[in-house]
């Protein structure tokens, strides 16, 4: 009773986020409940038993990704009534979405081959970080790999993008700094007396 | 402190001797959280020569006390064209993360509120956390001192933890499991902190720059951002902020203890040693440092930006990934690796 009742806390929090993430007028608002429902998936996570990938929810998403996305709205400067004004036109691509978003949970529940059933998760006392480590480093391996990849181009794409070699910026070289030494910078003069 | 006797399926016997154990861990801590202001104070005024606040009480022990009542009798300001319910929730944040974490933390061998499996990556995940109570601080001020504050905070913290997270995955390869109490238990031959020295200095410099500390203070940085993303609060509010610093140094060198210091294990396991209650223990290797926190404090000046994240990313994470690699591999080259099954 006690455990169904705080599933429906946790959903109920996270659903009114959702909504909250989109009417909030305030973007950087917006982005605070977004963090708020990745935090409360997080603890529908560990409802499930699965307290590896909760606890990987919250360091991923909420300490890492959350936190880029909140420096970026609130370094911007957002024009919201320009955004409000072409809200409309998206309204039937949002809900095709939606609709094919949900079309898939219901396959889902309602199919019998679902990945991984309950059952098998649940029953042995392996911890399932043990679990996930021993399927993810063994038979999914390349795609594991392939998908650390991606990243990889991603990030230097991203960094490649924003890179620009400007001409007299002045910069610290601790390496240079180092390698430094007396002689190649102070010469000693020997000055002679009573000569101009 | 033995509460583990207590095993039954009344279900509100189980909340009750949680809300015990809480009380036991919590009501300590927020004194020692006092302590450490004063502690840091005297320290502080020792290593320059100072006296350091005596007057209030013996050795000015009802130093804390005063500030306290000082804090609660100010008037709590709201700045006009704040965030009003986010600027009230950041302290209120802060405060509350740096206090859940400790709900993991293994005080002897039974003594632990909660003990689960994943708790490494839970303190991670709550000191990844702490981020927040910053930017939203700095951001519903609505002010350009604490909002640049929060913006220096925020990627400063975010660097940082990279290099957390590959110290604390090379102590896992030793390990095997993520719990805690593993970690400790572990530790019982030869603490972490002997063949995983270089990530040891590397952890403590990586919490000294996520609890902005200095020489890591820049967030603050008095000299130009005047308090940083506290410069707008007042009253209980800039308590809270400041207790939940404290605690969170407490709780940081809680973690460098339990992964490098062997946690609740004696120095040396014979007779003298080991009738120290493992509490005791604990508490003497957090003080341990505790004291290197204040003294980096008094003796080092403050790095500036571009240096800090030079630091971070350029030194600490090649270098811990590197030994990551190293571990792993002497790990497997001497057939070491941990059993998991």
């Amino acid at each position: 009773m006690i455990i169904s009742l705080f599933f429906y806390l946790f959903s109920f929090i996270i659903v009114s986020c959702a909504v909250m993430v989109i009417s909030s007028r305030n973007p950087v608002h917006s982005v605070l409940f977004l963090i708020l429902a990745f935090f409360n998936s997080g603890a529908l996570f560990v409802m499930l038993g699965a307290e590896f990938l909760a606890m990987m929810l919250v360091i991923v998403y909420v300490g890492a990704v959350a936190v880029l996305f909140l420096f970026v709205v609130m370094m911007l400067n957002i024009n919201y009534s320009q955004i409000k004004d072409g809200f409309q036109k998206y309204y039937p691509i949002g809900s095709l979405i939606g609709l094919i978003l949900f079309i898939e949970i219901i396959l889902m529940i309602n199919g019998d081959n679902v990945l991984v059933s309950q059952k098998d998760s649940l029953t042995n006392n392996v911890p399932n970080t043990h679990q996930i480590g021993a399927i993810l480093y063994t038979d999914y391996i390349y795609i594991f790999q392939i998908s650390g990849l991606i990243l990889l181009v991603a990030m230097v794409g991203a960094i490649t993008l924003t890179l620009r070699d400007r001409p007299g910026v002045k910069k610290q070289n601790i390496i240079d700094q180092n390698a430094r030494k007396v002689s190649d910078v102070i010469t000693i003069v020997k000055v002679k007396k009573n000569e101009t | 402190m033995d509460l583990t006797f207590i095993t039954t399926n009344n279900s509100i016997l189980i909340v009750l001797v949680s809300l015990l154990k809480i009380l036991i861990v919590l009501l300590p801590l927020l004194l020692f959280v006092a302590y450490l202001t004063l502690a840091e104070r005297r320290i502080i005024g020792f290593m320059q020569l100072r006296k350091g606040p005596n007057v209030v009480g013996i050795f000015g022990l009802l130093q804390p006390w005063a500030d306290a009542l000082k804090l609660l009798s100010k008037e709590t300001i709201l700045p006009t064209g704040s965030s009003k319910i986010v600027f009230v929730i950041a302290p209120m944040l802060t405060f509350i993360l740096s206090m859940v974490a400790w709900s993991v933390i293994p005080f002897s061998e039974t003594f632990v509120i909660s003990d689960i499996n994943v708790g490494i990556l839970y303190l991670f995940a709550i000191s990844s956390l702490g981020v927040y109570g910053v930017i939203m601080a700095g951001w519903a001020s609505n002010s350009k001192y604490a909002f640049l504050g929060a913006l220096r905070s925020a990627a400063q913290m975010v660097s940082y933890e990279v290099s957390i997270g590959f110290v604390i995955v090379s102590v896992l390869l030793c390990v095997g499991s993520l719990n805690l109490g593993d970690i400790i238990e572990a530790q019982r031959n030869l603490w972490f902190a002997i063949p995983l020295f270089p990530m040891f200095i590397v952890f403590f410099i990586s919490t000294l720059a996520e609890t902005n500390r200095a020489p890591f203070d820049l967030p603050e940085g008095e000299s130009e951002l005047v308090a940083g993303y506290m410069v707008e609060y007042s009253s209980m509010s800039f308590a809270l902020f400041f207790l939940g610093e404290y605690a969170n140094m407490i709780l940081m060198s809680a973690m460098t203890s339990v992964l490098f210091l062997g946690g609740w294990l004696p120095l040396f396991d014979i007779a003298p040693f080991n009738y120290i209650p493992g509490p005791i223990w604990l508490m003497l290797k957090i003080s341990l440092c505790l004291f290197v926190f204040l003294w980096v404090r008094a003796t080092t000046p403050r790095y500036r930006y571009d240096q800090l994240m030079r630091l971070g990313w350029k030194v600490f994470l090649p270098f811990s990934l590197f030994w990551l690699v190293l571990t792993a591999g002497f790990l497997v080259y001497t057939g070491n690796t941990p059993n998991l099954y």
